[in-house]
């Protein structure tokens, strides 16, 4: 006896009545009022059998545990790391939390300071705060690369079925490409391969609720992609000789440069750490 | 008395339940989380929202919920006359209270312990009836900014004219000797009133009857918001 107002697909407003009668189920981003179900955020309406959906165009974060998120170091204490992830709510990382060894006098800007973007796990939310953590596969501090904003609810879209989107962005990018559930994307890769990454991620973004969007994005990153090349095709000969001279010579150098900051600390730390605990 | 004839002479043409010409926007403003125009005749107003984000100051916090925060501002060369002095006076502080508060029921604030949503209301052009244009377009930019409602909000004033129950008045009728002015914003599908204000001296039945007509017209400008909102979208 149920009564469907609305189609599926359709673009619903907050408080419109998609159904009457207790035929239906209200999911996520529908909820009962009597005997009508009504939407409660802008989106597209998805039907499952009984079960109504919206399905948002624009979302706020809603964290989780188990996120991998782009956290940006705010503040810090004398023991913990205040990160900011969704901008109202307080992102904790302990130094338990971080596979660095911290030693007593150290001040901890040193492992992760001020406006550091570090791509972390969230391991527990509250309502008022979230428990991050660095101890993980692939969790670290971001360096380089530039960061770009996407609506929460569009981060499923940008990783696409399977990572199939976010896969093709960075084969034919060439980019390296992580996203964080919180919307926040970043990307690193040759500086024009990273404007036509970014370019891709804002158009689904902007475009992400239309059908047929792998295929699009194909269609225009080729197209870039080759308008790049054409461009710049001696500059890159240029580089990739350069990079390839630098990283024969720099394959040494950068594992030095890297020496110094990030994974023979984390190594060196690390070996640190187990004879620090055990002696403890 | 002309009561009864059903011909109402208003100064423009418009019948008593007549809007003027109605035009809105959604997304004017890319660096905010969710905007919208609305035009309303003359008058035009933007809202832009931002935010979630910490209330500070703290005492303000709400530890259940979250906080909209409106902010009213009529821009230099808005009003039809002389220069409006821009930024915060006393008229847009009562303003931005009853925005506030006309929005808030609307909005599902609790997934926000201790935050302030800021909702900015500039009006570029002005001819009477500024608040309601201004609720009506921030209601659609929260919308646009993806939070959780209850409702969309309407809004418009309805008044006495001459003797007339008429909808959404302007400002040569807002002028004219002896005129009641009664902005009121409702959840449409709610069927609740937010906002009810009244400026002048009205009858109880004709304030009875200036409710019903703005139920009515509320559901022309609802069905704006709700056309806007699925066009920028396809």
């Amino acid at each position: 006896m149920g009564e469907l107002f609305v189609e599926e697909k359709e673009i619903v407003v907050p408080g419109q009545t998609l159904a009457e009668g207790m035929d239906y189920l209200p999911a996520g981003g529908a909820y009962r009022d009597g005997e009508n179900i009504r939407s409660s955020i802008m989106g597209v309406l998805g039907i499952n059998g009984r079960v109504l959906r919206i399905i948002p165009l624009k979302s706020q974060y809603r964290a989780r545990p188990g996120d991998m998120v782009i956290a940006k170091i705010t503040e810090m204490t004398n023991t913990v790391w205040f990160a900011d992830i969704d901008g109202y709510r307080d992102g904790i990382l302990s130094l338990r939390e971080v596979p660095e060894y911290v030693g007593d006098g150290d001040e901890l800007c040193q492992y992760y300071n001020y406006g550091d973007y570090v791509l972390a796990k969230l391991i527990q939310v509250s309502r008022k705060n979230m428990v991050l953590t660095m101890k993980g596969p692939g969790l670290r501090k971001l360096s380089g690369g530039r960061l770009v904003n996407v609506n929460p609810s569009k981060v499923p879209r940008v990783i696409g079925k399977q990572g199939s989107m976010i896969g093709l962005i960075k084969d034919k990018t060439g980019c390296r490409l992580i996203i964080g559930q919180n919307g926040l994307a970043w990307i690193q890769g040759a500086p024009e391969h990273e404007l036509v990454a970014i370019e891709a991620i804002e158009m689904i973004n902007e475009r992400g609720h239309e059908q047929g969007l792998t295929d699009k994005v194909e269609k225009f990153l080729d197209e870039k992609m080759k308008d790049v090349v054409v461009d710049d095709a001696e500059e890159e000969a240029h580089e990739t000789e350069k990079t390839t001279k630098e990283k024969k010579s720099s394959k040494t150098d950068s594992k030095e440069d890297s020496d110094e900051e990030e994974q023979p600390v984390r190594r060196a730390v690390g070996g640190k750490k187990k004879s620090k605990r055990s002696k403890k | 008395m002309s009561k009864n004839k059903k011909a109402v002479k208003r100064h423009d043409g418009r019948k008593a339940d007549d809007l003027r010409e109605m035009e809105a926007k959604l997304g004017v403003i890319p660096s905010a989380k969710g905007s919208a125009m609305f035009k309303i005749g003359k008058t035009i107003a933007i809202a832009a929202v931002r935010g979630p984000k910490k209330l500070h100051p703290k005492f303000l916090q709400d530890p259940e919920r979250g906080k909209i925060r409106c902010n009213y501002n009529m821009m230099a060369f808005s009003g039809s006359g002389n220069r409006v002095r821009p930024g915060p006076n006393r008229r847009a502080k009562e303003i931005n209270l009853v925005i506030e508060n006309a929005l808030t029921p609307a909005v599902k604030l609790d997934n926000y312990p201790g935050c302030s949503i800021d909702v900015f209301i500039n009006l570029i052009q002005t001819d009477a009836g500024t608040r309601c244009a201004a609720i009506t377009a921030a209601s659609m930019a929260l919308a646009d900014a993806g939070f959780e409602m209850k409702d969309l909000v309407s809004a418009v004033a309805v008044g006495k004219v001459n003797g007339e129950v008429v909808a959404d008045l302007d400002k040569p009728e807002e002028d004219v000797e002896d005129a009641v002015d009664i902005p009121i914003a409702m959840m449409p599908n709610e069927k609740e009133i937010t906002l009810l204000q009244l400026d002048g001296l009205i009858s109880q039945e004709d304030l009875s009857k200036a409710v019903d007509l703005a139920e009515v017209v509320c559901d022309k400008i609802y069905k704006l918001q709700k056309e806007t909102i699925a066009a920028r979208y396809e």
